[in-house]
């Protein structure tokens, strides 16, 4: 199924969310959908028959600059199609609905996400970081993220023997 | 008893002990990342160190030798340095590679360590993208040269040195 009758079955069953379509080349076709519907396009997304998308391949997180965005990549096991739906979020306050419900592997890769953007997932079933340490201060992929001079007592700055 | 004759005993003892450790140079399996793979190629059949009576342990209580294969991040160094610690005195280091020498490659990362000498003090520093395995063969060989010129019971760190 292609990217645009993904989106006339959405538009179909939730005429009220504002969906839009990016289709250009050379990226995949991507659905916006509003943060507050997330939950429910994502539950309609798995369960109805002619969609069925059974793979959440990857969810990620994007610092756009102005926003953050919340990326999934889902996959169909059964039909073999595939639609990348994407979320923008303030980046004062980014707070999505977890799909960790929904597929499994969302699991680690929300925290992945909050981890290095910030990005929180409510209803998620242990948010913390998966990578860097517990006591990090910041998320490291934003990008107005400023290095710290040291992490406990491990200075993060080498001279440069060329300029010493 | 002729009155030189303690100096030559314990020249004598010195020489034999460290043919014992210069020849019984047994290090960790520390592998972060790429230049792991060439340690293990190093261990193996055509570098065969096992020869110079380097042998792999996998334990930090039981080895010599330290060679810190790839990089390290923040996490990591303070495990690294948990491992160091647990080595019995006399101890070496190698820092095997760019990205344990200075970084390498993610120098401007925010997760890696700009050097592993910010966190244990190094012997060696071996340079390249990997090593190759003759690369590190050569490395050993210098810890074992820098054994022969060693009078063993110098060679303890002072603890509050340890911290290069």
């Amino acid at each position: 199924m292609l990217a645009h009758e993904i989106l006339e079955k959405l538009t179909a069953r939730f005429p009220d969310v504002a969906f839009a379509l990016h289709g250009e080349l050379p990226s995949d076709p991507s659905i916006t959908v509003p943060a507050p519907a997330l939950a429910s396009v994502a539950a309609f997304l798995k369960s109805e028959p002619g969609l069925a998308f059974d793979f959440l391949r990857c969810a990620c997180g994007v610092d756009m600059k102005d926003r953050l965005d919340a990326v999934y990549h889902l996959y169909s096991m059964k039909v073999g199609h595939s639609i990348v739906i994407k979320v923008a979020l303030p980046r004062d306050n980014p707070v999505v609905d977890s799909v960790s419900g929904l597929w499994d592997s969302a699991n680690w890769f929300e925290r992945e996400a909050f981890d290095l953007l910030g990005i929180r997932f409510a209803g998620h079933p242990d948010l913390r970081r998966i990578m860097l340490p517990p006591d990090w201060e910041g998320h490291p992929l934003r990008k107005d993220y400023k290095e710290k001079s040291d992490y406990h007592g491990i200075p993060t700055d080498r001279l440069d023997p060329v300029k010493v | 008893m002729n009155d030189d004759m303690p100096g030559v005993l314990t020249s004598k003892v010195d020489w034999l002990i460290n043919w014992g450790r210069w020849n019984s140079l047994w290090y960790l399996l520390f592998a972060t990342a790429c230049c792991g793979i060439e340690m293990m190629h190093t261990g193996g059949p055509r570098a065969d160190v096992d020869r110079f009576g380097a042998v792999p342990r996998a334990a930090p209580r039981q080895s010599d030798l330290l060679i810190v294969a790839g990089s390290v991040t923040y996490k990591m160094a303070e495990r690294l340095r948990l491992i160091y610690d647990q080595m019995p005195e006399p101890k070496y280091v190698i820092a095997m590679g760019s990205c344990a020498n200075c970084g390498g490659l993610f120098t401007r990362s925010y997760s890696v360590v700009k050097g592993v000498d910010l966190v244990v003090p190094v012997d060696i520093y071996l340079p390249g993208c990997a090593p190759r395995p003759e690369a590190l063969t050569d490395a050993i060989l210098k810890i074992q040269k820098k054994i022969k010129g060693e009078h063993w019971a110098d060679k303890r760190r002072p603890l509050e040195n340890a911290r290069a």
